[in-house]
Parts: structure tokens; sequence; C-alpha cells
């Protein structure tokens, strides 16, 4: 069997915006992965001391996955199926039959696994997302949009990540676009991925999440030292970095990708107010940036303040003064929209 | 940021992958631009890496202690707990946990020994025993080597 989809793969800062990206594209909706991220309100906060990986608290700059697909074609109006299996044979059996018929097929993927990706990123995590795009014998067809090329990976391999074990198991997890409308409204689609957005960001009434959690984090922060010792709190800092820099996020926690997104639906919208919140999303980017290099330098020993893990506090209090501001300001605007 | 200002801190950490991260150009204009590495996010990702290497040599100390048996290091080797290694092997925690005591692990049957190497993707001969000197999970498991 040998069986290639004519693909257009392209790479993304992030896997879930880049899949769904491509998907889109396949179907002949040109869409930048800013776009994709906007109007599926992939930007968020979560900081959640309770919940330990490792022994060290989560902290998410992103909403669940599988949200951002979700969100962008049930706000675009595209049919979509989503699958997930019991048995892993008819997994694989499922999937031959789309290829066959010329579709491509999105699934989430265990990355431990993933013989392809960067060995320092394979750690035990669950929530990567892929296309498989043709076969050929028993070799599967690959766009993973965090590499540059199609990959190859064979069927044990995929059947492997498919079903990887541990937290949020994918169990097969599989999706696909079945219809495409003719004609859609991106400036609503838009609209309510901001309105969403501002919603997760402002209101949330939960300590932990949007930017209240951003607060509770600062005041976390200033304690560690002395609460875990000074080889712990380097980790639990180091946490936030890797979330708020790793695999994809576009740099600074997905807040430049969000500004991206501003500044073009400024020229979607013909809004230039919305061009202006694009300028505030980049200084608070770079604040988080700011907040990076403070946590590298303590890092490294070579912090030159008394008290760092009080500067670092502030640092993300002033952040969240800044992106508290900025959303205020996004809710203004698309209020009345 | 400024495009010209994305850090370009190559430390071959993601083995020639660049990360596609968003910049401002010269017209305020947001644009791609690939980084291979930034130093604050690459050493926090080496933290997180040395915290499994840290967790498997104390696996390994606790195994030529002879408190614990080699399943309990290869565990750790694999990044695997309890429950990912339930659900790898289909035994219940608690005769894993058995299996965790030297003595208990001394017993096992051949096919019960099977299942390890089979699930831990090793030889019979390495499950015996632990290595002599402290390992990296990188390494052993991927063949890759961080330049520190």
């Amino acid at each position: 069997m040998e069986n290639k989809i004519n693909f257009n793969h392209k790479m993304s800062a992030h896997c879930e915006n880049g899949v769904t990206a491509n998907l889109l594209r396949f179907y002949g909706i040109e869409l930048s992965e800013p776009m994709i991220f906007g109007i599926g309100s992939g930007l968020f906060f979560f900081y959640m001391p309770l919940i330990k990986m490792n022994g060290i608290p989560v902290t998410s700059f992103r909403p669940l996955p599988g949200l951002i697909f979700k969100r962008v074609t049930s706000r675009l109006g595209i049919k979509v199926n989503v699958q997930q299996f019991r048995n892993q044979k008819k997994a694989m059996q499922d999937l031959d039959i789309l290829i066959q018929q010329g579709i491509p097929v999105g699934m989430v993927v265990g990355v431990y696994d993933l013989t392809y990706f960067p060995p320092a990123y394979r750690f035990r995590f669950n929530a990567h997302n892929i296309i498989a795009v043709g076969k050929e014998n028993t070799n599967y067809y690959i766009s993973d949009p965090i590499m540059e090329k199609i990959e190859l990976l064979n069927s044990e391999d995929l059947l492997k990540i498919r079903f990887a074990k541990g937290t949020y198991k994918p169990k097969g997890k599989m999706y696909y676009i079945k219809n495409v409308p003719k004609i859609f409204d991106i400036n609503s689609a838009i609209i309510k991925g901001m309105k969403h957005t501002c919603r997760d960001m402002l209101t949330i009434p939960f300590p932990y999440a949007g930017l209240k959690g951003i607060n509770t984090l600062a005041k976390h922060v200033k304690k560690w030292p002395e609460k875990l010792g000074e080889r712990k709190a380097k980790l639990y800092l180091g946490q936030v970095v890797r979330m708020q820099e790793e695999i994809g996020t576009g740099g600074a926690g997905f807040r430049f990708l969000y500004a991206a997104f501003l500044q073009e639906s400024s020229k979607i919208m013909n809004n230039s107010d919305l061009n202006e919140i694009s300028e505030q999303m980049t200084e608070v980017g770079d604040l988080w940036r700011e907040f990076g290099v403070a946590a590298g330098r303590i890092f490294k020993d070579r912090y030159p303040g008394e008290k760092p893990y009080d500067e670092v506090s502030d640092l993300l209090l002033n952040i969240r003064k800044k992106e508290e501001n900025t959303f205020k300001n996004l809710n203004k605007i698309i209020k009345p929209l | 940021m400024k495009k010209e200002e994305v850090p370009q801190f190559d430390e071959n950490l993601l083995n020639g992958i660049k990360e596609i991260q968003y910049a401002v150009d010269e017209n305020g204009n947001y644009t791609e631009v690939k980084s291979p590495g930034w130093e604050p996010k690459n050493i926090a990702l080496k933290q997180a890496l040395n915290i499994v290497d840290e967790m498997i040599e104390d696996a390994r100390q606790q195994v030529l202690n002879e408190e614990k048996s080699p399943v309990y290091f290869y565990m750790y080797l694999k990044q695997m707990d309890l429950t990912i290694l339930k659900e790898e092997t289909r035994f219940p925690k608690f005769i894993i946990k058995r299996h965790f005591k030297p003595a208990v692990f001394n017993k096992l049957s051949v096919s019960t020994l099977n299942k390890y190497t089979s699930v831990f993707g090793i030889t019979k001969e390495q499950l015996l025993k632990v290595p002599e000197k402290p390992v990296k999970a990188l390494e052993y498991n991927f063949g890759f080597k961080l330049n520190n």
C-alpha cells in the first residue's frame, strides 16, 4: 500500500496551532498560526500549587490540550470528527481507511516514544499533536509542526505513542475535518476568540487561573527560598520558565503570539485600536522575558540584588498589572462589537 | 521583542531543531524568527533533566544497598512511575511493589522477568543488575549526550 496525500506542511511555534492551521490549509482555509491561536483562545495562565508533577507545582500558559482545535473549528462553522479508541487494532485500521480516502488525520500522541523528536524533549508528556498524511508499507508519513519536514514513523511506534501510558492518556485520539463551509465570518470568529480570552484572564473566580493566578504565583515565589530551600526554589522557578518558553510558546508564554494575532486582526477588521492593544501586549511579553532573564541569573547564582525572589515577585506583580490593563482595554474595544 | 533581539543561544540541546519565535521587524510587523535556544530556558530544561537523573541515581544506590531490586531502578530510568508500570505490565501495583524487594525479585519466574525486559526494552542480563556507574537517562535511553 502506498498512499501519500499531497500535503503542504508548515512549521509552527506550537503543535496544536500548527496542526489546526495545516489541516485548514488542506481544505483551502489559509489562516496564520497567530490567527488560529487567537480565534482558538489559546492564551491563558494557570498556576496550581496543589497539583504537582515530579514534586513541582503545575504552571501553564495555555488552556487544556484539544481546546484550540475545537474552538477554531466550531467558531468557523467547520464540521469535524473526533474519536478515541479502546481497541488498538481498530484505531490503526480506521486511520488507514481515512488515509486511503485521502483525508489527513490529526492525532494526539505521547512524546516519550516519538523517535524523531529531540531527545531532550522526550518526557512522559501525552498531549502532542501530529498529522498522518500518508502510508507506505508499514511506515506513516507524519506532518509534525515542530519538525522542518514530513517525518517517517513505523506503525509499531505510531501505535505505541497513540496509546501512550501515564497522565492524560491519548487513547488513540484522532480527529479530522469533515466539512468546510463555503463562506464564514472571520470577524465574528475573531471577536468570539477575544471575548473568551478576556473572560478567562479577567473573571474566573478562582485564585489560580488567569490574572489572579499570576498574582498567587507572585505571592508564593517570595516564600519559596525560605520554605523550600535554595535548590528546590530554583527547580520551582525553572518550571515556570520552562512552561513560559518551551515547546512552542513562540516566546514569553504565548504573549508575543497573541500580540501578533491582535496586529493581524487589526488589519483584517480595519480597527487601529487593536493594533494599539497589540503593542501593549508586546510590552507585556517583554516583561515576561525580563522575568526569564532574572530567573536565569538566579539559576546561575549571579543575581545582583539582595533578595532575588522578592524582586522576581515584584516583576510578576508588575506583569499582572500591565496584563490586566491590556485585557481591560481589549475588553472595552470588543464589548460593543 | 525585536527581531534582532531573539536569542540565538545554541547548545545543541534540541538536536539541531530550531523553534519558531514571534518578534517585530523594523516596520513594527510581527514575523517568525527561528531560535535554537535561550540561556534561561536552556538552564531550566537542563534542571528538569537533572531531576530525572538524580532520581535514577537515588534508585541505583538503593539497589546497590540491597534495599530495592533492579525493577525499581529501571522504572525510574525509563521515566515511569507505578501507574505507568502497572499499565504496561498489567501487574497490580502491590505485586510490582513486592517485585521491588530484592528477596522477591531473586525468585521471580522467567515469564515475569520477560515481561519486565520487554516493557523496559532491555536484555535479561541488564535487568538482573544495575549499571556500575551513574547513568544519564538521555544517553542511556536515546544515545543523546548533553554538552554541559
